[in-house]
Protein backbone atom coordinates (compact mmCIF):
# COMPACT_ATOMS: atom_id res chain seq x y z
CA UNK A 1 0.00 0.00 0.00
CA UNK A 2 2.81 2.36 0.92
CA UNK A 3 4.57 1.42 -2.29
CA UNK A 4 1.48 2.35 -4.27
CA UNK A 5 1.29 5.77 -2.61
CA UNK A 6 4.98 6.39 -3.30
CA UNK A 7 4.61 5.36 -6.94
CA UNK A 8 1.58 7.58 -7.47
CA UNK A 9 3.37 10.52 -5.85
CA UNK A 10 6.47 10.02 -8.02
CA UNK A 11 4.31 9.69 -11.12
CA UNK A 12 2.59 12.98 -10.36
CA UNK A 13 5.95 14.69 -9.89
CA UNK A 14 7.37 13.28 -13.12
CA UNK A 15 4.20 14.12 -15.08
CA UNK A 16 4.29 17.72 -13.90
CA UNK A 17 8.02 17.88 -14.67
CA UNK A 18 7.28 16.59 -18.17
CA UNK A 19 4.60 19.21 -18.74
CA UNK A 20 6.94 21.88 -17.39
CA UNK A 21 9.74 20.67 -19.69
CA UNK A 22 7.48 21.19 -22.69
CA UNK A 23 6.10 24.53 -21.56
CA UNK A 24 9.25 26.09 -20.09
CA UNK A 25 10.47 29.31 -21.66
CA UNK A 26 14.14 28.68 -20.86
CA UNK A 27 15.74 25.64 -22.46
CA UNK A 28 18.03 25.08 -19.49
CA UNK A 29 15.02 24.64 -17.23
CA UNK A 30 13.52 22.18 -19.68
CA UNK A 31 16.72 20.10 -19.67
CA UNK A 32 16.83 20.02 -15.88
CA UNK A 33 13.14 19.09 -15.76
CA UNK A 34 13.75 16.16 -18.09
CA UNK A 35 16.54 15.08 -15.74
CA UNK A 36 14.02 15.14 -12.89
CA UNK A 37 11.76 12.79 -14.86
CA UNK A 38 14.57 10.24 -15.12
CA UNK A 39 15.35 10.57 -11.43
CA UNK A 40 11.72 9.91 -10.48
CA UNK A 41 11.60 6.97 -12.88
CA UNK A 42 14.69 5.50 -11.24
CA UNK A 43 13.09 5.74 -7.79
CA UNK A 44 10.00 4.01 -9.19
CA UNK A 45 12.21 1.21 -10.50
CA UNK A 46 13.83 0.92 -7.09
CA UNK A 47 10.46 0.72 -5.34
CA UNK A 48 9.30 -1.91 -7.83
CA UNK A 49 12.35 -4.01 -6.99
CA UNK A 50 14.64 -3.50 -9.98
CA UNK A 51 17.81 -1.95 -8.52
CA UNK A 52 19.90 -2.72 -11.62
CA UNK A 53 17.62 -0.74 -13.89
CA UNK A 54 17.31 1.99 -11.26
CA UNK A 55 21.08 2.45 -11.18
CA UNK A 56 21.28 2.65 -14.96
CA UNK A 57 18.42 5.13 -15.14
CA UNK A 58 19.81 7.33 -12.38
CA UNK A 59 23.35 7.46 -13.74
CA UNK A 60 22.67 7.62 -17.47
CA UNK A 61 19.19 9.14 -17.67
CA UNK A 62 19.45 11.85 -15.10
CA UNK A 63 23.22 12.26 -14.95
CA UNK A 64 24.99 11.89 -18.26
CA UNK A 65 22.10 12.76 -20.57
CA UNK A 66 21.48 16.03 -18.77
CA UNK A 67 25.14 16.96 -18.97
CA UNK A 68 25.35 16.11 -22.67
CA UNK A 69 22.21 18.16 -23.32
CA UNK A 70 23.66 21.10 -21.40
CA UNK A 71 26.92 20.93 -23.35
CA UNK A 72 24.99 20.79 -26.63
CA UNK A 73 22.90 23.76 -25.51
CA UNK A 74 26.02 25.75 -24.67
CA UNK A 75 27.47 24.90 -28.06
CA UNK A 76 24.34 26.00 -29.91
CA UNK A 77 24.35 29.25 -28.01
CA UNK A 78 28.00 30.03 -28.65
CA UNK A 79 27.74 29.17 -32.36
CA UNK A 80 24.30 30.41 -33.29
CA UNK A 81 22.68 33.80 -33.22
CA UNK A 82 22.01 35.68 -30.03
CA UNK A 83 18.84 33.97 -28.92
CA UNK A 84 17.29 34.84 -25.65
CA UNK A 85 15.83 31.48 -24.76
CA UNK B 1 -8.85 23.65 -37.83
CA UNK B 2 -8.47 20.36 -39.67
CA UNK B 3 -5.01 20.07 -38.12
CA UNK B 4 -6.46 20.22 -34.61
CA UNK B 5 -9.09 17.68 -35.55
CA UNK B 6 -6.43 15.30 -36.85
CA UNK B 7 -4.34 15.75 -33.72
CA UNK B 8 -7.39 15.06 -31.59
CA UNK B 9 -8.19 11.93 -33.61
CA UNK B 10 -4.63 10.60 -33.27
CA UNK B 11 -4.64 11.24 -29.53
CA UNK B 12 -8.03 9.56 -29.14
CA UNK B 13 -6.73 6.57 -31.10
CA UNK B 14 -3.69 6.31 -28.88
CA UNK B 15 -5.85 6.41 -25.78
CA UNK B 16 -8.14 3.77 -27.24
CA UNK B 17 -5.12 1.58 -27.97
CA UNK B 18 -3.85 1.85 -24.42
CA UNK B 19 -7.17 1.14 -22.70
CA UNK B 20 -6.53 -2.65 -22.63
CA UNK B 21 -3.27 -1.99 -20.82
CA UNK B 22 -5.31 -0.75 -17.87
CA UNK B 23 -8.43 -2.88 -18.06
CA UNK B 24 -6.72 -6.19 -18.72
CA UNK B 25 -3.80 -5.65 -16.38
CA UNK B 26 -3.16 -8.42 -13.92
CA UNK B 27 -0.32 -8.71 -11.49
CA UNK B 28 1.53 -11.92 -12.16
CA UNK B 29 1.52 -14.29 -9.21
CA UNK B 30 4.78 -16.04 -10.00
CA UNK B 31 7.57 -16.25 -12.50
CA UNK B 32 6.71 -17.45 -15.95
CA UNK B 33 8.47 -20.39 -17.58
CA UNK B 34 11.46 -18.57 -19.04
CA UNK B 35 12.06 -16.50 -15.91
CA UNK B 36 12.00 -19.47 -13.56
CA UNK B 37 14.34 -21.29 -15.92
CA UNK B 38 16.77 -18.37 -15.83
CA UNK B 39 16.62 -18.05 -12.05
CA UNK B 40 17.24 -21.75 -11.60
CA UNK B 41 20.03 -21.99 -14.16
CA UNK B 42 21.88 -18.91 -12.93
CA UNK B 43 22.02 -20.34 -9.42
CA UNK B 44 22.73 -23.96 -10.30
CA UNK B 45 24.88 -23.87 -13.41
CA UNK B 46 26.61 -20.52 -13.16
CA UNK B 47 26.86 -19.87 -9.42
CA UNK B 48 25.73 -16.25 -9.79
CA UNK B 49 23.53 -14.73 -7.06
CA UNK B 50 22.53 -11.73 -9.20
CA UNK B 51 20.26 -13.18 -11.88
CA UNK B 52 20.25 -9.97 -13.91
CA UNK B 53 24.00 -10.21 -14.39
CA UNK B 54 23.68 -13.88 -15.30
CA UNK B 55 21.22 -12.98 -18.04
CA UNK B 56 23.10 -9.93 -19.31
CA UNK B 57 26.58 -11.46 -19.40
CA UNK B 58 25.87 -15.10 -20.09
CA UNK B 59 22.47 -16.01 -21.47
CA UNK B 60 22.25 -12.83 -23.51
CA UNK B 61 25.99 -12.31 -23.83
CA UNK B 62 25.88 -11.77 -27.56
CA UNK B 63 23.43 -8.90 -27.08
CA UNK B 64 25.80 -7.32 -24.58
CA UNK B 65 28.67 -7.63 -27.04
CA UNK B 66 26.51 -5.88 -29.62
CA UNK B 67 25.56 -3.21 -27.11
CA UNK B 68 29.20 -2.51 -26.30
CA UNK B 69 29.90 -2.25 -30.03
CA UNK B 70 27.04 0.21 -30.52
CA UNK B 71 28.36 2.31 -27.66
CA UNK B 72 31.84 2.26 -29.17
CA UNK B 73 30.49 3.35 -32.55
CA UNK B 74 28.47 6.16 -30.97
CA UNK B 75 31.50 7.46 -29.10
CA UNK B 76 33.69 7.16 -32.17
CA UNK B 77 31.11 9.11 -34.16
CA UNK B 78 30.98 11.90 -31.60
CA UNK B 79 34.77 12.05 -31.46
CA UNK B 80 34.95 12.14 -35.25
CA UNK B 81 32.43 14.90 -35.81
CA UNK B 82 33.40 17.06 -32.87
CA UNK B 83 37.03 17.36 -33.76
CA UNK B 84 39.26 18.64 -31.03
CA UNK B 85 40.49 22.11 -31.75
CA UNK B 86 43.70 23.10 -30.13
CA UNK B 87 42.57 25.58 -27.58
CA UNK B 88 43.81 29.01 -28.54
CA UNK B 89 43.35 30.29 -25.02
CA UNK B 90 39.61 30.07 -24.92
CA UNK B 91 38.05 31.91 -22.07
CA UNK B 92 36.77 29.35 -19.63
CA UNK B 93 35.33 30.20 -16.32
CA UNK B 94 37.38 28.66 -13.49
CA UNK B 95 35.52 26.44 -11.06
CA UNK B 96 34.67 27.84 -7.67
CA UNK B 97 36.68 27.12 -4.55
CA UNK B 98 33.93 24.91 -3.12
CA UNK B 99 33.78 22.82 -6.28
CA UNK B 100 37.57 22.42 -6.38
CA UNK B 101 37.86 21.36 -2.74
CA UNK B 102 34.85 19.08 -2.98
CA UNK B 103 36.07 17.42 -6.15
CA UNK B 104 39.42 16.70 -4.53
CA UNK B 105 37.70 14.72 -1.80
CA UNK B 106 34.91 13.18 -3.85
CA UNK B 107 36.69 12.05 -7.03
CA UNK B 108 38.67 9.15 -5.50
CA UNK B 109 35.57 7.99 -3.62
CA UNK B 110 33.41 8.05 -6.75
CA UNK B 111 36.03 6.11 -8.72
CA UNK B 112 36.28 3.50 -5.97
CA UNK B 113 32.48 3.22 -5.91
CA UNK B 114 32.44 2.70 -9.67
CA UNK B 115 35.11 0.01 -9.46
CA UNK B 116 33.19 -1.64 -6.63
CA UNK B 117 29.99 -1.63 -8.67
CA UNK B 118 31.50 -3.36 -11.68
CA UNK B 119 33.77 -5.77 -9.82
CA UNK B 120 30.85 -6.96 -7.69
CA UNK B 121 28.48 -7.08 -10.64
CA UNK B 122 27.74 -10.76 -10.17
CA UNK B 123 27.00 -10.39 -6.44
CA UNK B 124 25.22 -7.08 -5.94
CA UNK B 125 23.00 -4.95 -8.17
CA UNK B 126 24.81 -3.07 -10.87
CA UNK B 127 27.50 -4.06 -13.28
CA UNK B 128 29.83 -2.89 -15.98
CA UNK B 129 27.61 -0.29 -17.56
CA UNK B 130 26.56 1.33 -14.29
CA UNK B 131 30.07 1.28 -12.83
CA UNK B 132 31.53 2.71 -16.01
CA UNK B 133 29.10 5.61 -16.00
CA UNK B 134 29.85 6.29 -12.33
CA UNK B 135 33.57 6.48 -13.17
CA UNK B 136 32.79 8.83 -16.05
CA UNK B 137 30.87 11.06 -13.63
CA UNK B 138 34.03 11.36 -11.52
CA UNK B 139 35.87 12.62 -14.60
CA UNK B 140 32.98 14.98 -15.27
CA UNK B 141 33.47 16.43 -11.79
CA UNK B 142 37.14 17.02 -12.55
CA UNK B 143 36.29 18.62 -15.90
CA UNK B 144 33.83 20.97 -14.22
CA UNK B 145 36.16 21.88 -11.38
CA UNK B 146 39.40 22.49 -13.28
CA UNK B 147 38.90 24.43 -16.48
CA UNK B 148 42.20 23.26 -17.99
CA UNK B 149 41.92 19.66 -16.89
CA UNK B 150 43.23 17.26 -19.51
CA UNK B 151 43.54 13.54 -19.35
CA UNK B 152 45.67 11.36 -21.53
CA UNK B 153 43.76 10.39 -24.63
CA UNK B 154 46.33 7.75 -25.44
CA UNK B 155 45.65 6.04 -22.11
CA UNK B 156 41.90 6.14 -22.72
CA UNK B 157 42.22 4.72 -26.23
CA UNK B 158 44.58 1.98 -25.11
CA UNK B 159 42.44 0.90 -22.15
CA UNK B 160 39.31 0.96 -24.29
CA UNK B 161 40.83 -1.08 -27.11
CA UNK B 162 42.49 -3.63 -24.85
CA UNK B 163 39.35 -4.19 -22.76
CA UNK B 164 37.17 -4.62 -25.84
CA UNK B 165 39.66 -6.98 -27.43
CA UNK B 166 40.04 -9.03 -24.26
CA UNK B 167 36.26 -9.32 -23.95
CA UNK B 168 36.08 -10.94 -27.38
CA UNK B 169 39.08 -13.14 -26.53
CA UNK B 170 37.35 -14.40 -23.37
CA UNK B 171 34.30 -15.20 -25.44
CA UNK B 172 36.47 -17.10 -27.92
CA UNK B 173 38.17 -18.92 -25.04
CA UNK B 174 34.80 -20.40 -24.13
CA UNK B 175 34.46 -21.48 -27.74
CA UNK B 176 37.91 -23.03 -27.77
CA UNK B 177 37.88 -24.78 -24.39
CA UNK B 178 34.27 -25.87 -23.95
CA UNK B 179 33.65 -26.59 -27.60
CA UNK B 180 31.11 -25.54 -30.18
CA UNK B 181 28.02 -23.62 -29.04
CA UNK B 182 29.80 -22.13 -26.02
CA UNK B 183 30.74 -18.66 -27.28
CA UNK B 184 30.82 -16.24 -24.32
CA UNK B 185 30.28 -19.11 -21.90
CA UNK B 186 32.11 -18.07 -18.69
CA UNK B 187 32.34 -21.56 -17.26
CA UNK B 188 35.79 -22.31 -18.66
CA UNK B 189 37.15 -20.66 -15.54
CA UNK B 190 36.33 -22.35 -12.25
CA UNK B 191 32.93 -21.54 -10.79
CA UNK B 192 34.32 -21.05 -7.30
CA UNK B 193 32.35 -20.69 -4.11
CA UNK B 194 28.84 -19.25 -3.97
CA UNK B 195 28.85 -15.54 -3.17
CA UNK B 196 32.63 -15.06 -3.20
CA UNK B 197 34.29 -12.33 -5.26
CA UNK B 198 36.29 -14.77 -7.37
CA UNK B 199 33.47 -17.01 -8.46
CA UNK B 200 31.08 -17.49 -11.34
CA UNK B 201 33.79 -18.22 -13.89
CA UNK B 202 34.79 -15.37 -16.17
CA UNK B 203 31.79 -13.17 -15.35
CA UNK B 204 33.61 -10.73 -13.01
CA UNK B 205 36.42 -10.37 -15.55
CA UNK B 206 34.00 -9.71 -18.39
CA UNK B 207 32.04 -7.17 -16.36
CA UNK B 208 35.21 -5.41 -15.22
CA UNK B 209 36.35 -5.14 -18.82
CA UNK B 210 32.95 -3.75 -19.81
CA UNK B 211 33.19 -1.28 -16.92
CA UNK B 212 36.62 -0.03 -17.98
CA UNK B 213 35.47 0.23 -21.58
CA UNK B 214 32.28 2.13 -20.80
CA UNK B 215 34.08 4.44 -18.37
CA UNK B 216 36.77 5.27 -20.94
CA UNK B 217 34.22 5.82 -23.70
CA UNK B 218 31.97 8.05 -21.62
CA UNK B 219 34.91 10.09 -20.36
CA UNK B 220 36.22 10.66 -23.87
CA UNK B 221 32.71 11.57 -25.03
CA UNK B 222 32.36 14.16 -22.28
CA UNK B 223 35.82 15.50 -23.04
CA UNK B 224 35.15 15.94 -26.74
CA UNK B 225 31.82 17.64 -25.99
CA UNK B 226 33.60 19.97 -23.59
CA UNK B 227 36.38 20.91 -26.00
CA UNK B 228 34.00 21.73 -28.80
CA UNK B 229 31.76 24.01 -26.75
CA UNK B 230 32.49 27.58 -25.82
CA UNK B 231 34.52 28.39 -28.90
CA UNK B 232 34.52 31.64 -30.89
Amino acid sequence: MLNLVIIILLSIISLSAAIYAVRAKKLVNAVVASGVISLMASIVFLVLGAPDVAMTEASIGSGLTTVVFLYALKQIKSKGEKDDD
Amino acid sequence: MIKYLLTFLVLAGLIWLSVPLITEFTTSEGLNNISSEYVQLSAEKLNIPNTVTAIVVTFRGLDTLGEVTVLFLATAGVGFFLKRKDSEKQKKRPGSEILKTGSGILTPMIIVLGVYIFVHGHLTPGGGFQGGVVIASAFLLLILAYENFKFSHLLIHISESISGFTYVLIGLAGLAILGFNHFLDPRWLGLGEWGKLFSAGAVPIIYSLIGIKVGAEMSSLLDSMRDEGGHE
